[in-house]
């Protein structure tokens, strides 16, 4: 892609360099690039944020999802006393080459959904598609080819590498497994790939010690492209990288996903590393999606008050840097436990605006605009809660949450994956389309 | 020589088989109290290492460490080691990063956080315990009689984090110093911490240093802040200046590489090339030079064999810059910040 490593091996060396420390590998450890690796002269390359397509069908498609890990009593007999609800009935789509970001405190599930799609666990309930495919609960054995379309980027890139395989082994595994390239094809395409990602090919029979943070998570998305995938769950993928260098890797992200037209979906705590890389985004709370929206409307005009105390807590240097430093909605206390979620919203325990319907009904996850759905009774812009629940006549109950007899529950609370062309509009309270 | 805390030309240097790493080289500046600064830069800059230096964590190692800490006329690097211990923890505080390898896990938290202040004063088992229930209460534990015979792992990270919080500030220190206090939380429980820091320092009058690379939480709490680059101080200012006016390429590179929250979509991610210098054997001149993307508006080899100043900047004395740009501003306003930031630029027009 971008011809970084210099035709080194080409250059004389000067007389003196015998006489020099050539190989130290302490230094080597501590600044791992070879200074001919680093480009000097082109100017480096910024990229926006990325943009959505509209017309892009489904690749991956979650409808309902459960996970629930069972959890055994201490004594000799391991008995199930409970269940942790890492994910609990979610809902989504993944758009064919774009990237849907899930955002959401540690503890709520979003790690989870990821390695769900990737079937690294088998789920409770609820169903994956694939391409118009169910790959909820098959086989191992079925498993293995689903395994070139959908691969993984682990948070850490410290701990995904094994040690003791130097990096061709690592990023030429996949191809050997599937049998995909002959033996002997498998070096050059491990070259390719590595140029792809912005190193050096020749660096294939060095160790993953042998280089920077930055430069083994090259190493694992170089891995997780080796079987041209149609869709990577990226993990955290830049958390764990220092914040110079996460930007590159990002860029990288960008670029790889421009090229391969590859989906993602990207799990992630930083707010604003999100926005910059997914055009649509999911908020999850204690295992349920609390919004969904396109980046402009979640993160200019949220409609969950957790959204708005997750973006109100979000640092912002460039507020900072003008001036303004915006109102901070402060959230009491931690997360509850998934073992014992509150009864309705999972969220009125630390919800400011909750009132009694909160504990008795569970809001549904209600589309409130073309491509914005909120999870809420009281849906609202920040300052502009409704008085009275929106939800209740979907719901067939009354204000304070008890069955209303009077009034009849609408078919819209079901939760489907992806938007209507139809939505109910907030504040008309019917039904409005584009 | 007013100011409360003062760290002239420190230097650690720790030898090791293959050389001297150059840790911290030449570092200097001055924090008054009820002040915060903010000391940002990439891991292995020489943040924490310049910390622990003021609290003498380099004592008992093989450390070389030279220049002048002068904590209110004091040299704490001149004190005996009795005579540190008996400062450590008492009139500096250290929270550390992680609370869970930083907390004993043997130990309840309660024992911890009351051992800390048995160390300084002369009381009973029972009075150190209660003014442990009273630190948890104030850092907003929940139930905290209850809560103080929690192990460490009974606790949540923000829990622990606000643990620790408590244990640095049961001695009611002069100075503290935050080493990412907030790294390893969530936004919103960051957010509680950082507010808590904030009350805290107002109600105790306290200096703070906060470490972190995360110049959002800079632009939260800090009032002057130190970027800091292979060992030495690269920029320093008003927190304003340094985010409204940065000087330096390398604060150029930190502002533009890290997407925001709420700027303009179209802003540009631009990161900064390469990777951290080796401090084995830091690039000459200025360290940032092999990384620089404006070294070529500097005339000549400047930037590869003159290591610039720590001078005054083109707009105030106290903002300084260690680069040979004569022209920062200019640069900043035609280069960077169109691509940083389009909708201020469209703003300005």
């Amino acid at each position: 892609m971008n011809d970084k490593h210099g035709d080194d091996k080409l250059t004389p060396l000067p007389a003196t360099a015998g006489f020099l420390p050539q190989d130290d590998p302490i230094s080597r450890t501590e600044d791992p690039v070879d200074a001919d690796e680093i480009d000097y002269l082109s100017p480096v390359e910024g990229h926006a944020a990325s943009v959505a397509n509209p017309d892009a069908k489904a690749i991956i498609e979650v409808r309902d999802l459960k996970m629930y890990f069972p959890v055994k009593s201490s004594s000799v007999i391991r008995r199930t006393i409970g269940h942790v609800q890492a994910v609990d009935g979610v809902s989504f789509q993944v758009p064919e080459g774009g990237s849907l970001g899930l955002v959401g405190e540690s503890g709520c599930g979003k790690s989870t959904t990821g390695r769900l799609i990737t079937r690294l666990y088998e789920p409770t309930g609820g169903s994956i598609n694939f391409n118009g495919r169910d790959i909820t609960n098959i086989s191992s054995r079925q498993l293995k080819p689903l395994r070139r379309e959908i691969q993984m980027i682990f948070q850490d890139p410290y701990t995904s590498l094994n040690p003791r395989h130097s990096v061709g082994a690592i990023v030429g595994a996949p191809l050997a497994i599937h049998k995909v390239v002959p033996k002997d094809k498998i070096l050059p395409r491990v070259q390719e790939l590595l140029e792809i990602v912005g190193l050096n090919p020749e660096h294939y029979n060095r160790y993953p010690h042998e280089f920077s943070g930055g430069q083994r998570q090259r190493i694992g998305i170089a891995r997780a492209l080796t079987l041209q995938p149609k869709v990577l769950v990226a993990d955290e993928p830049v958390s764990a990288l220092d914040v110079s260098i996460q930007a590159q890797v990002i860029n990288l992200l960008q670029d790889v996903q421009r090229e391969f037209n590859i989906a993602f979906l990207f799990v992630a705590h930083d707010l604003a590393v999100v926005r910059h890389f997914c055009p649509e985004i999911a908020v999850m709370y204690l295992g349920k999606i609390v919004e969904i929206a396109d980046r402009e409307t979640l993160y200019n005009r949220p409609n969950h008050p957790y959204t708005q105390a997750l973006l109100s807590a979000v640092p912002d240097v460039k507020q900072a840097a003008i001036g303004g430093r915006r109102e901070r909605i402060r959230l009491e206390g931690d997360v509850p436990s998934p073992i014992n979620p509150p009864s309705g919203c999972r969220f009125r325990t630390r919800c400011p605006i909750a009132q009694e319907i909160c504990a008795r009904v569970e809001p549904p996850l209600l589309q409130i605009g073309q491509r914005h759905k909120v999870a809420c009774h009281f849906a609202g812009e920040l300052g502009q809660h409704p008085d009275r629940p929106v939800t209740t006549g979907l719901l067939g109950v009354d204000d304070s949450g008890a069955p209303d007899p009077g009034a009849t529950p609408s078919a819209l609370a079901a939760d489907e994956p992806g938007y209507s062309d139809t939505w109910f509009d907030l504040e008309r309270k019917t039904m409005a389309s584009a | 020589m007013s100011s409360y805390l003062s760290v002239r030309d420190l230097k650690v240097h720790f030898p090791t088989v293959d050389g001297i790493v150059k840790a911290t080289d030449g570092l200097s500046f001055d924090l008054e109290k009820g002040r915060t600064l903010g000391i940002v830069g990439e891991s292995g800059s020489g943040k924490s290492v310049s910390s622990s230096a003021i609290l003498g964590l380099h004592r008992k190692t093989s450390a070389q460490v030279s220049g002048e800490i002068l904590l209110d006329g004091t040299d704490l690097l001149k004190l005996s080691d009795e005579q540190m211990r008996r400062r450590r923890g008492k009139d500096v505080a250290m929270i550390f990063q992680d609370p869970l390898s930083a907390m004993h896990p043997y130990y309840t938290v309660g024992n911890q956080i009351g051992e800390a202040y048995r160390v300084h004063h002369n009381v009973s088992k029972k009075a150190a315990r209660a003014r442990a229930i009273e630190m948890l209460d104030r850092v907003g534990i929940p139930q905290p009689d209850r809560r103080v015979d929690d192990y460490p792992h009974q606790f949540s990270g923000g829990m622990r984090q606000r643990a620790m919080i408590a244990m640095g500030l049961i001695n009611n220190p002069s100075l503290l110093i935050a080493d990412e206090p907030t790294t390893a939380l969530d936004v919103t429980v960051q957010a509680q911490i950082l507010d808590l820091l904030q009350d805290l320092q107002k109600e105790f009058e306290s200096a703070v240093i906060i470490i972190t690379h995360d110049l959002g939480v800079i632009a939260e709490v800090a009032d002057e802040v130190l970027v800091m680059y292979a060992g030495r101080a690269v920029e320093v200012g008003t927190c304003k200046e340094i985010l409204t006016h940065p000087e330096m390429p390398y604060t150029w590179g930190l502002l533009s590489s890290v997407p925001d929250v709420s700027g303009d979509t179209n802003a540009r991610l631009i990161p900064i090339p390469g990777n951290p210098p080796s401090l084995l054997t830091p690039p000459s001149g200025c360290a940032f030079h092999p990384r620089c993307p404006h070294r070529d508006k500097v005339e000549g080899d400047l930037c590869v064999t003159t290591l610039p100043e720590l001078a005054p900047g083109t707009r105030t004395e106290t903002h300084l810059k260690r680069c040979h740009l004569t022209n920062p501003d200019a640069v900043y306003e035609r280069e960077v910040l169109p691509e940083i930031a389009p909708d201020l630029v469209e703003e300005e027009r």
